[in-house]
């Protein structure tokens, strides 16, 4: 038998679902009927095509990353920039189309969390854009670490709202949002910025991002006129790897996605969620997730704040049964030296979470043959992380 | 009939509105927490409900999010919550209902879970994070070990979620008053007053309203439209200060 994958509630086999307090209902079921109705409507994707266009700067570019296949002495690596998107990441790609839709549900206020502060300013220039007004919320422990993106979404007219509260980071921002959608539901959407939550979240994130592995496999082929040997993604939520894995899913292509390792995952500071982790539910969904025998949600820990995050969307948790994508981690130390190796490669500062997939391409270009083909989605450029890495290093800017 | 539902009969028998006080078990500590039960039941409490601490409680305002805080660092998991129950039952019948996020529940087994809260001494369970739509197997295994499934409501409520919700109800229905989280401001009237009618016209099992109840005048002016009055954050913010929540709780009962 072949069920239709998600279901009409949002199941991706035994994973993903709607866990939330049942005010919320009404507006999910709001939302996946407007997203249902816009995601046809020629007008609607016209527009949305246009920005793509225009406002994000769409197509990115597939690089072919010479220098850095040169030093590894393996596969041909190109990279899937996503960095040169506007606002510095793929996160742009969700958050203008939300709020787009956002805008024809005629809803006057958008609200979001951030992690490592992308997503946040990603919405906060949607909504800048669309003329709504924007409150982000994020954790104190974020906060500190990247405090340029908040200055940057207080330029762009947002509200910031610190949650000191748990462990301050990601998964109390989004406890927070969530907090505030049940009471501002009315006239408030909530952009989330990943493929998690309750549905239609991670389906409409994932097609919003998809436009990622779409691109890449049309460049690859009128490059190399043959589709590549591996992708390799870092997965926090896992948007950017999704993204662009989905256009790849019916070519049977090895895809890897690469975790937070944190200190090592015999450490118990990570964000491994395979590696680490068994089925729960949270903040919305039914996925792999970090607890402790009690069913409480433990603390993470990563170098980049956009990977530190406790579950992973469940689509990844299918995909993963069905063998169709594989799950590895990188640590903080990994990612780190990717992210001066592409730094002095290739002159492309990356972010600390897309260093953890270079990190993995770094391991494995080598063991293939020299004609093979690697993509990494870049997913982000890494200005925001430049001060933490400093402070890593010890060094007073 | 469950002990609920009988606990709601006797009541409408005599005129009288339920008294629902909620309180975090093991805030400060399970010594207090039991000593608590014995205050709200003195005070005139009906029922009780004890929550079960929970590291993301994402329907809760701060202030029982800091309770849960407190509770977690006691030590406290959804297991000890059973055993405290059982050594509850040994000196009080009051109903008890536990009101826990899923993620525990579901850790714990579903199926084990409602066994040995039914052993325990535990009448219902209220989850907050749980809709009927996921909730089948949750049901089940509740309903084979007779304990009363809460499911909740609230303002935003269309007639499709209404049926849905007071269909899987036992024991009596959580209306919730407010579109928030608990311990937000309540304000009568408006979506809440239509909508709780609405509930109550499609239904005759119990509906008890929580959410933002903090005062006697508040909750007299709810127990004219519910057959209960659920009071939370205001005691746990009491508790917070150690003051006495006696006192409170008897000034409420006697308003509805």
């Amino acid at each position: 038998m072949n069920k239709k994958v998600p279901d009409s509630k949002g199941h991706f086999g035994a994973y993903g679902g709607r866990f939330v307090p049942e005010t919320l209902m009404p507006a999910l079921l709001e939302l996946n009927a407007a997203y249902k109705k816009y995601s046809k409507d020629r007008a609607f994707l016209k527009e949305l095509s246009s920005l793509q266009k225009d406002f994000i700067g769409r197509p990115t570019a597939l690089y072919f990353a010479g220098n850095l296949t040169e030093k590894l002495g393996g596969a041909k690596i190109y990279l899937k920039r996503e960095d040169l998107c506007h606002t510095g990441a793929h996160k742009i790609n969700n958050a203008i189309a939300q709020a787009l839709l956002a805008k024809k549900m005629g809803k006057s206020r958008l609200i979001a969390e951030t992690g490592a502060g992308q997503h946040g300013v990603a919405t906060a220039t949607g909504a800048a854009l669309v003329g709504l007004e924007c409150e982000i919320y994020m954790g104190s422990e974020d906060i500190r670490r990247q405090s340029l993106n908040v200055f940057r979404m207080r330029l762009l007219g947002a509200k910031v709202t610190e949650v000191s509260i748990g462990s301050r980071t990601l998964k109390d921002a989004i406890n927070e949002a969530l907090r505030d959608w049940t009471t501002n539901v009315r006239n408030t959407h909530y952009i989330l910025g990943t493929v998690f939550g309750p549905h239609p979240y991670p389906v409409m994130v994932r097609d919003f991002q998809s436009v990622i592995g779409h691109e890449a496999r049309k460049q690859i082929l009128r490059a190399e006129k043959k589709l590549p040997d591996c992708l390799i993604a870092c997965v926090g939520g896992g948007s950017n790897s999704i993204g662009l894995f989905f256009a790849f899913l019916r070519d049977n292509i090895r895809m890897i996605g690469v975790e937070a390792g944190g200190h090592g995952i015999e450490s118990g500071e990570h964000a491994a969620r395979f590696a680490g982790g068994s089925l729960g539910i949270f903040q919305g969904c039914k996925s792999y997730l970090l607890q402790n025998d009690d069913g409480n949600v433990l603390g993470t820990h990563s170098v980049s704040a956009g990977l530190d995050y406790a579950s992973v969307g469940p689509e990844h948790s299918y995909l993963r049964d069905m063998k169709k994508i594989e799950y590895t981690y990188a640590t903080d130390d990994e990612a780190l030296a990717a992210f001066e190796l592409l730094s002095r490669k290739e002159g492309i500062i990356p972010a600390l979470e897309s260093a953890h997939a270079i990190a993995e391409a770094v391991k494995i270009a080598p063991t293939m043959p020299k004609d093979s083909i690697i993509i990494v989605n870049l997913s982000g450029r890494g200005d925001k992380d430049v001060q933490e890495v400093a402070r890593i290093k010890g060094i007073e800017l | 009939m469950s002990r609920i539902e009988q606990t709601f009969k006797q009541l409408k028998k005599s005129g009288r509105k339920a008294l629902i006080p909620y309180i975090m078990t093991g805030d400060p500590s399970l010594d207090v927490t039991s000593k608590l039960i014995a205050d709200l039941e003195s005070a005139g409490a009906d029922i009780i409900e004890l929550g079960v601490p929970f590291s993301d409680p994402l329907a809760d305002g701060p202030t029982i999010q800091r309770a849960s805080e407190r509770a977690l660092q006691q030590g406290v998991t959804l297991r000890k919550v059973l055993d405290f129950v059982k050594k509850i039952r040994q000196t009080s019948q009051v109903p008890l209902i536990l009101m826990t996020y899923y993620n525990p529940v579901f850790k714990f087994g579903i199926e084990a879970f409602a066994k040995e809260a039914a052993d325990a001494g535990v009448d219902g369970l209220i989850i907050p994070d749980l809709i009927p739509d996921e909730a089948d197997d949750f049901i089940s295994a509740a309903r084979r070990s007779k304990l009363d499934t809460i499911f909740l409501l609230a303002p935003t409520s269309t007639q499709e979620r209404i049926k849905k919700v007071v269909k899987v109800s036992t024991g009596f229905i959580y209306y919730v008053s407010i579109t928030g989280i608990t311990g937000a401001r309540l304000s009568i009237g408006g979506p809440m007053k239509d909508t709780l009618e609405s509930v109550k016209g499609s239904t005759n099992k119990p509906v008890a309203v929580g959410f933002g109840i903090s005062t006697p005048e508040e909750a007299a002016a709810v127990s004219k439209l519910a057959d209960g009055v659920i009071v939370g954050s205001a005691i746990v913010r009491l508790i917070a200060e150690g003051k006495d929540v006696g006192e409170f709780v008897r000034n409420i009962k006697e308003a509805i």
